[in-house]
């Protein structure tokens, strides 16, 4: 079906958005800021805090992706192979955190372990605090990705290699490891490429002495007014990840393993024994992980204004609209998340057919393209906007920067989870078809259309709360009209007073229960079989 | 041809489309995420003088001045607002405005740095450390106290190489304690960090964080604002008649907010108007509930609950813009070693 021409076609949208809204101005902030004064490059490379920095950036981020692989793989595994009473509320709830608004997480973790926090101890500006919240975050992407090839390996390969006398340790291995390392990989890059970036959670979190390279970027940025050693930075960012995501596309190539996938429903089988402590433990980590902190938000809510009860709600209809207009907030969240999806729609998923068809070896490299925005920084993105967009259209204010910027970051994740349904339509189906005399077009409508639209529909609604739960990219943007919600909570909380405080916290919570609903709504959406993220 | 000159042709019209639009009466405001003006104003605004606002926001003041900067000569809006006495010499510098001075000020503006009427002053604030008055009866009274026995590990601050009031309040001390002499400002840091103060990230890590009155910690003093008692009390919850914090009147630094017209904006005339809007009495009397700031017409009244809960400091520290700007670099690489290392 998908000729050269046709691929070529079905990526364009892709690198048009891709190229005139990522690389260009990225390429055009970097160049205007070295240009400034090029003098300072082995200036700025040299000297000690650039070095600490990179290096701080990197072992965090190995860290943060070690520990997250630890809790994930486990809870993975159990999510995939057992079927145990409130699975399916069990992974709306590990899913929450992770289109969560960094602010509201690196809040959450202050009310938990910081100052005087909820848990007695105070971890402020100790890397615990942020490899917790960098778990916390990431969770949701292992026992998502792992979790659904995991889900469809065949047991039956396992089972063969124990009855031959392996130690389960050893059928992990030499088996099971073998198969999920694709899937491994990917969770890894993604959770490596969202740590090595973080800005919000070791803004907060790690200051005093703790910074990330995009945290030094916001500094030479917003502070220092350096805008030279700003743009070397973010060079050295997306050289790095460039690189990394080289290596891993490359990886990927390689460790390959074609092999027969069964459907989920084949492969679960309730926990016996000693496998019902396993699978309890490995759910209930996971799930404390996710709970305690959206759990302080809830508390924060019910304890407003003294004693419990719902004050807070009351507080988030008492805000002064003249400082932040609420129900304004929630309508542009709403509107910025619904033109994401349609964009993601048009965008994404054509995409997501040039990199499903195997038969081109330049769909991996696309997919491996698209998760450079994820690993790229939202401070310097902006000052591109700025720089890059004024010609031949003046588009340096417009309002479709910022949902433009959510399907940049929404794209990897789309194409992730709709690839493996696409390829799962048999070319025998359509042959067959066919051969029954249907043309092209009529193919499309009776067996791709109708056996993609579920996938399509679980794509939009990711990319909605994706959207919906962005802080960092729209912050930095500059943008006509009102806030988001998470930029209204940045604000509130910015301001003094006990009721903006609640108010905060109330919209926060919102915010879970809206993002909640959403992914409740992907579950039910998910093709029984098939899906990645 | 005809090919190529069709989807020329269109964009020529779009273009045209586009400049069109910008010769009617809109005015684009650049501005921080904490500007906040009620709409009935702007409703008046736009009623009395046929100019539409529309409102640009993009991060923080330093973000956005930054990407005024990027901009300057062909400018993103018309107007920016927001511009303090951290970050005016650097935009100056940039020569970011044109020259307006608006006839609406003419009696009040010259009293503050205008850059030689580039800027027009809108507002004030003063970072000023507040304390917990239920803890604290005894609260210090100067910065020196500060490092006194009485108060260790009391105070918090924001990250001066992070935060806006954090910074603020290093100039103060800079203000206060010099840099020759016996005793300088490192020395002062130094007392401080010997007597136990503790750096957060940003405003709100201390005040809903260390902060012992508002927040969850138990430190009694912390750097916010001189309007944040009032605050307190505008959005208390259960309602209370009298702050629990209150304002310790030495050490206060004031920022000066600015607004001016951007160089190379089509929309000179109503970008001139919006400014002296903005120093009407009706705006700037909507500035102290809106964004905790003092009013610079001094027509304007500030409510009961400002005259009740604060006072403006009577000698706040200040540092001219042209000094921070040389400067700034280095006192937090200086701060950051005497202080973290």
């Amino acid at each position: 079906m998908t000729t050269r021409r046709a691929s070529m076609l079905l990526a364009l949208p892709a690198a048009v958005l891709g190229i005139a809204f990522f690389a260009w101005p990225m390429a055009s902030i970097i160049a205007t800021g070295i240009g400034a004064d090029p003098g300072r490059v082995v200036d700025i490379l040299g000297r000690g805090t650039t070095l600490s920095t990179v290096w701080f950036t990197l072992w965090q981020a190995a860290a943060s992706t070690a520990l997250t692989l630890l809790v994930g793989i486990p809870a993975a595994y159990a999510f995939a192979r057992f079927r145990f009473p409130g699975r399916r509320l069990a992974r709306i709830v590990v899913t929450i955190p992770f289109v969560l608004p960094t602010v509201v997480v690196a809040i959450a973790f202050l009310a938990l372990m910081g100052p005087g926090g909820a848990l007695g101890f105070d971890l402020a500006g100790t890397v615990w605090a942020i490899l917790g919240a960098h778990v916390f975050f990431n969770l949701a992407v292992v026992i998502r990705t792992v979790g659904s090839l995991w889900s469809h390996l065949d047991p039956r390969l396992e089972e063969a290699a124990a009855s031959l006398g392996a130690t389960p340790w050893t059928v992990f291995r030499t088996i099971t490891l073998p198969l999920l390392r694709p899937a491994i990989a990917a969770a890894a890059a993604i959770v490596f490429l969202f740590s090595f970036t973080s800005f919000g959670v070791v803004l907060l979190l790690g200051a005093p002495r703790l910074a990330t390279i995009e945290v030094e970027i916001y500094r030479s940025a917003a502070l220092v007014f350096d805008l030279p050693a700003a743009a070397i930075l973010a060079l050295i960012q997306v050289v790095g990840v460039t690189a990394g995501l080289l290596v891993y596309a490359r990886y990927q190539e390689r460790s390959g393993i074609g092999q027969h996938l069964l459907p989920a429903a084949a492969t679960a089988r309730r926990p016996v024994g000693r496998q019902r402590w396993l699978v309890g433990a490995a759910v209930g980590t996971a799930l404390t992980i996710a709970l305690v902190p959206i759990g302080m938000i809830m508390w924060r809510v019910l304890t407003a204004g003294g004693g419990l009860g719902l004050g807070s709600l009351r507080a988030l209809g008492a805000v002064d609209p003249s400082v932040v207009d609420v129900p304004a907030a929630i309508g542009n969240s709403l509107r910025f998340a619904a033109v994401a999806c349609a964009l993601t729609v048009m965008v994404a998923l054509p995409a997501a057919v040039v990199i499903a068809s195997r038969r081109s070896p330049m769909g991996r490299w696309i997919d491996t393209l698209l998760m450079l925005p994820i690993g790229s920084s939202a401070v310097t993105l902006g000052f591109g906007f700025v720089v890059g967009l004024d010609a031949p259209v003046d588009l340096r204010a417009w309002w479709g920067l910022v949902p433009i910027a959510h399907t940049l970051i929404a794209m990897p994740f789309v194409v992730r989870s709709t690839v493996p349904v696409i390829r799962s339509i048999g070319p025998r189906v359509r042959e067959a078809a066919a051969v029954l005399g249907a043309g092209p077009g009529r193919v499309w409508r009776t067996i791709d259309f109708p056996m993609l639209t579920p996938a399509a529909a679980g794509a939009t609604a990711l990319a909605f709360v994706i959207s919906l739960g962005e802080f960092g990219a729209t912050l930095f943007v500059a943008r006509p009209g009102g806030k988001t919600m998470t930029l209204a909570i940045f604000g509130l909380f910015g301001r003094p007073g006990a009721t903006n405080l609640s108010a905060a916290f109330a919209l926060s919570l919102l915010l879970v229960v809206i993002t909640g609903a959403v992914v409740a709504l992907l579950e039910r959406m998910r093709v029984p079989g098939v899906g990645n993220f | 041809m005809r090919r190529i000159s069709l989807p020329l042709m269109a964009l020529t019209l779009l273009i045209a489309a586009c400049a069109g639009e910008s010769e009617s009466a809109t005015v684009r405001l650049l501005t921080h995420d904490f500007f906040a003006v009620p709409d009935e104003l702007l409703a008046e605004f736009t009623a009395d003088t046929g100019i539409e606002v529309e409102i640009i926001r993009g991060g923080d003041a330093g973000i956005v001045v930054n990407q005024a900067i990027l901009a300057a000569g062909n400018p993103v809006a018309d107007v920016l607002f927001g511009v303090d006495t951290t970050l005016l010499s650097r935009a100056i510098d940039a020569d970011l405005f044109e020259p307006y001075r608006s006839g609406a000020g003419a009696r009040f503006i010259d009293q503050y740095d205008t850059a030689e009427g580039l800027v027009t002053p809108i507002d004030f604030g003063d970072v000023c450390l507040n304390y917990d008055t239920a803890l604290l009866p005894n609260p210090p009274t100067s910065l020196e106290d500060l490092t006194a026995a009485q108060y260790r590990g009391m105070l918090v601050v924001p990250d001066p190489t992070i935060s806006s009031p954090g910074l603020a309040f290093l100039l103060a001390t800079i203000d206060r304690f010099g840099e020759d002499g016996p005793y300088t400002w490192r020395d002062y840091w130094a007392d401080l960090r010997a007597n136990d103060v503790q750096i957060v990230a940003d405003w709100g890590a201390a005040y809903y964080g260390s902060f012992s009155a508002t927040g969850t910690g138990s430190r009694p003093i912390v750097v916010s604002y001189a309007s944040s008692p009032p605050a307190e009390v505008l959005f208390s919850d259960p309602p209370i008649d009298e702050a629990t914090t209150a304002v310790i009147e030495d050490g206060c630094f004031r920022q000066v907010e600015y607004a001016g017209v951007l160089r190379g904006t089509p929309n000179r005339e109503p970008a001139r108007r919006l400014i002296d809007f903005m120093l009407g009495v009706e705006f700037q009397e909507s500035v102290p509930t809106s964004m905790f700031v003092f009013p610079v017409n001094p027509a304007a009244t500030l409510p009961d609950v400002f005259l009740d809960n604060t006072s403006v400091p009577s000698d706040p520290a200040s540092l001219a813009p042209q000094v921070i700007e040389r400067n700034r670099e280095r006192w937090l690489t200086e701060w950051i070693d005497t202080v973290l290392r």
